[in-house]
């Protein structure tokens, strides 16, 4: 089990900041990311794009942006556990944490803070009625195992490079493919493209274009998936299973069912401390919601210094806080 | 100095059709422009093209710029995406714009 005072959920700019604020306050921090590297989505989705709005920076890139701020909280030695997801929270009786990762790690804390940003990025899941009753029951939103597929016959439906690339791998094992796509071309790799129109034409897969997957059916498992074609006309599959491959969505996750109050998917917060409705629990960054609210990294910045003040109560309960300048006091590393 | 304005129409999830006048020299998206209306449009990432909840349909075959990239391959892994679809995070307010008529689809 890792022991640290203040867990923070999100290795991003903002949960960054927030090992620096409250290490000026002497408090150990240990950040937790879905992603497998530091730095969100700076770092995951565009590293190399220019910001022009941090103070004292006319412009930095992303990733710089990154590098420099895990200089910054160097002398405060924040520990990292990357490419898990927090999935479950527990409070103590004496008003502490335990929170479990999906990969059974856990860490005890006395405060958390939250600063996860767009969330984290699951499966889009397609409006289709019924299909979440099948998952785990021929329907998954991703390939874990595919052996699991051999001699079944698989929907899969998507156009992305992973629908693509999993139509032909699966083509070997299965007993039969189908791939359902809306559009009649793939923005995918080309070559992944041509691959399947090539199987297609061998027969080796069925290749259904520009129809949309429209219903599902089964008793207990799925059996059989309904296609409807451009001219809204529905023809039946029949199953084992069906994988839709419609790209990943950010979403706050298991973050929504621990009873924090949440609205259109953030969570609303007291400015004063950027204290959720948990105590012990804040929220900065992206992820939070108050009257007023701008979705900026330098706000992020503000709010985390707002709040390791007040988390300061929670992790020495007895000691009295007196606020120190940096020009004043220096770094005092631990 | 007066303002240019352009009208669109919008119809929103609940099949309600308002028109929104909005001015061309104010530098936002259409998906700006929609939760500035009231308009429930999560806009997630903030206009990045990353989530896709402010996905609309453009109607009646109205010409708007090509999707770059970025949208395009948004669009392409949305399962109800049409070929009229596209993202109003990366639709700027342009005089161009005049009389297009849009339907929200939103999040999934």
């Amino acid at each position: 089990m890792i022991n640290t005072d203040i867990c923070i959920i999100g290795a991003g700019p903002v949960g960054l900041f927030a090992v620096f604020e409250t290490g000026l306050l002497k408090m150990r921090c240990h950040l937790i990311d879905a992603l497998p590297q530091i730095g969100g989505q700076l770092s995951e989705i565009y590293p190399h794009k220019p910001i022009y709005d941090i103070p004292g920076y006319p412009t930095i890139k992303a990733q710089e942006l990154i590098d420099n701020q895990m200089e910054q909280i160097a002398p405060f030695h924040p520990t990292f556990t990357l490419g898990e997801r927090v999935e479950k929270l527990e409070k103590l009786e004496d008003g502490s944490f335990i929170l479990t990762s999906n990969e059974g790690t856990v860490i005890a804390c006395k405060v958390v803070v939250i600063a996860g940003g767009l969330g984290s990025f699951e499966p889009r899941k397609p409006a289709v009625i019924g299909l979440e009753d099948f998952e785990g029951k021929g329907v998954s939103y991703m390939i874990k195992n595919p052996e699991a597929y051999r001699d079944q016959r698989v929907v899969l439906a998507g156009g992305g490079d992973s629908a693509l690339d999993w139509t032909i791998f699966l083509a070997d094992i299965a007993k039969e493919v189908t791939l359902i796509h809306r559009s009649d071309s793939f923005r995918g790799a080309p070559d992944s493209a041509e691959k399947v129109f090539n199987l297609a034409s061998q027969g080796k897969i069925r290749l259904l274009l520009q129809c949309n997957l429209n219903s599902v059916h089964g008793n207990g498992n799925i059996n059989k998936v309904g296609v409807l074609d451009k001219s809204k006309i529905e023809t039946f599959i029949e199953a084992d299973s069906l994988i839709p491959l419609f790209g990943l969505s950010p979403k706050l996750g298991p973050i929504a069912d621990w009873g924090l109050s949440i609205d259109k998917s953030a969570i609303e917060v007291d400015t004063f401390d950027f204290s959720t409705n948990v105590e012990g629990i804040f929220a900065i960054g992206d992820i939070n919601t108050y009257p007023g609210k701008l979705k900026l990294i330098l706000c992020g910045y503000h709010e985390a210094a707002l709040m390791a003040q007040s988390a300061f109560k929670y992790v020495f309960p007895d000691q009295k806080l007196s606020f120190k300048y940096t020009t004043v006091n220096g770094i005092n590393e631990f | 100095m007066e303002n240019d304005l352009i009208n669109i129409t919008v119809e929103d999830q609940e099949g309600t059709v308002r028109d929104l006048e909005i001015p061309t020299d104010i530098s936002l998206s259409l998906m700006e422009v929609l939760k500035a209306s009231e308009y429930d449009i999560l806009a997630t990432c903030g206009g990045m093209a990353l989530c896709a909840t402010c996905h609309i349909q453009v109607l009646d075959d109205f010409e708007l710029p090509e999707p770059g990239d970025d949208e395009a391959d948004m669009l392409d892994t949305l399962h109800n995406a049409q070929s009229d679809s596209r993202l109003s995070c990366q639709i700027r307010i342009t005089p161009a714009l005049q009389g297009m008529r849009i339907k929200i689809i939103g999040a999934e």
